[in-house]
């Protein structure tokens, strides 16, 4: 039968010679393949002087977006809450003023937003559900907490700086976002 | 009747004993961070770097998590015994290292301080039979903890180190009829003069080598605390600062092998090429214990480069290679060592 590759090694069965029963080559040998490693670059990466490099359309924390004005973008119309998995955001949705048209976008704005964090298991799907492009997951971790009750994050917290009273700030939260193509 | 004793002697001696445990067990503690860095280093990753600058504090947050662990002691009938194994296994690790020449002599206060503790004429049989002893604490140690796996990793324990020791000695005897004294000073003497002992006795220098490994309970052969095997063997049952007196006495016998080693083969404080008499005493003494030093940090970088190459020997392995293999080779070297050295006595024709 003919053989597919030709690598394929014939097992070698001849008792060992006696340099082989010696073990002193083959453990010098092996000595030598581990002083060699101590040469090779190390892979660790020195957190938390260096992070290591993530890709644009990395899922990490959330981000609620503003438009160019600086007004929220975020309706309250709850689409995220219903497509997250693991039911992690929850909302109150609440009437523009006439003197709020600076600060939101349409008449109905969410007063009270939360996204508890240790629910959330950052699939990206309330990014997905959103029509307004209002929430969109950035490139950074959930930083670490002693207690449990500091992991719901609110709206403030998660709301991006605003583009012109803050601008330094919203160039780098913005980050290297990668925007999904949407209807709108 | 009063002896008449010289205060000075006293006191320098005891600086010596306080000056060399110190010493044994700074380099021991140091040696476990070195552990740690070197695998590291081996295995494509850093070691601890986090603890104090570059990690040099890490032995100091090890030694106090060990004393602020809960002390458990089974409930079972020999709590001395079980006090007293790792207390054991620490002192005789720390005893050995007695006789050792550490240095050349320095001159203080219109004295020639020697810098060894006891200068005794049987010198390496004195480090012989402290090792020796080091095996009662592993048995006891097994043995106290009421527990049927620890024994099991004693015996095996105690087992491994009789037969090796037995080569060890027999590869000795033909370095002791190469330098005709047993005293650790006046080998080092000869080797300034002459050449290292490693030239005359390659084959005896492996066979110790190997040995020291079994003794110290290093890999390939440390199937006595088996991390995989047995759960850590005879000091499963230990916490806290026992367990850590067991780890620790394992790093000063490394130390202590590793000083031993180089004393006897590769002439203990000397400094190669170099002839000492020109330069001035102290200087000189304090550069032969350097290059002692450098020798030990040498042989303890072997000893955990061969750790981490090699995998470990199986019970049965281990016994053939201590009996069947490494005790008719250390006779062979015996007979021929005594063969010539006859020959050279008789001024090398039959």
């Amino acid at each position: 039968m003919n053989a597919l590759t030709n690598r394929a090694k014939q097992v070698d069965r001849r008792k060992m010679n006696f340099l082989e029963r010696l073990y002193l080559v083959a453990i010098f040998k092996g000595m030598m393949i581990t002083f060699s490693h101590i040469f090779k670059k190390k892979p660790t990466i020195n957190y938390p002087e260096k992070t290591r490099p993530f890709s644009p359309v990395f899922r990490g924390l959330h981000i609620l977006n503003r438009d160019e004005e600086g007004r929220e973008n975020c309706t309250a119309c709850g689409l995220c809450a219903v497509a997250c998995p693991a039911e992690a955001i929850t909302m109150e949705a609440a009437e523009r003023q006439p003197d709020e048209e600076n600060l939101y976008r349409e008449e109905k704005y969410a007063a009270k937003y939360e996204i508890n964090m240790l629910r959330c298991i950052f699939c990206g799907l309330c990014e997905e559900a959103c029509p307004k492009d209002a929430i969109y997951l950035s490139e950074t971790f959930a930083p670490s907490d002693y207690q449990r009750k500091q992991f719901i994050y609110k709206k403030e917290e998660l709301l991006i700086p605003h583009p012109i009273e803050k601008p330094e700030e919203y160039k780098k939260a913005l980050g290297n976002r990668v925007k999904r193509e949407t209807a709108n | 009747m009063l002896l008449a004793i010289d205060m000075a002697l006293i006191i320098e001696k005891l600086v010596l004993i306080v000056i060399v445990v110190m010493a044994s067990l700074v380099i021991a503690m140091y040696t476990t961070f070195a552990e740690r860095k070197v695998a590291a280093i081996l295995q494509d990753r850093r070691g601890p770097n986090r603890a104090g600058p570059f990690g040099l504090l890490q032995p100091l947050a090890d030694g106090l998590k060990l004393f602020f662990k809960e002390e458990i002691i089974p409930n079972f009938s020999s709590k001395a015994l079980f006090i007293i194994g790792p207390g054991l296994a620490m002192l005789t690790a720390i005893m050995a290292g007695a006789v050792v020449p550490w240095g050349d002599k320095v001159h203080f206060f219109d004295r020639d301080i020697a810098l060894q503790i006891a200068d005794v004429n049987v010198g390496i049989l004195y480090v012989f039979a402290v090792v020796s002893m080091g095996v009662y604490g592993i048995m006891i140690g097994g043995w106290a903890s009421n527990n049927k796996y620890s024994l099991m990793g004693a015996l095996r324990a105690a087992s491994q180190i009789i037969s090796y020791e037995l080569a060890m000695g027999i590869s000795l005897i033909a370095l002791l009829m190469v330098t005709g004294t047993l005293s650790l000073k006046e080998m080092v003497l000869d080797q300034q003069t002459g050449y290292w002992n490693i030239v005359y006795q390659p084959l005896g220098f492996l066979i110790f080598l190997i040995c020291a490994f079994a003794e110290c309970n290093r890999t390939p052969f440390d199937l006595a605390e088996a991390e995989n095997e047995l759960v850590g063997g005879y000091h499963v049952e230990y916490s806290s600062m026992k367990l850590g007196f067991y780890l620790f006495a394992e790093y000063i016998n490394m130390f202590i092998s590793s000083v031993i080693m180089a004393t006897l083969f590769f002439g203990g404080y000397d400094i190669p090429f170099l002839n000492e008499a020109n330069y001035d005493q102290n200087w000189m003494a304090l550069f032969g214990v350097l290059m002692l030093m450098a020798k030990v940090v040498g042989f303890i970088f072997l000893f955990m480069w061969v750790r981490w190459t090699i995998p470990r020997f199986r019970y049965d392995q281990l016994m053939h290679l201590g009996w069947r293999v490494l005790i008719p080779l250390a006779l062979f070297n015996m007979l021929l060592t005594g063969a010539l050295v006859l020959l050279k006595q008789n001024g090398w024709h039959f």
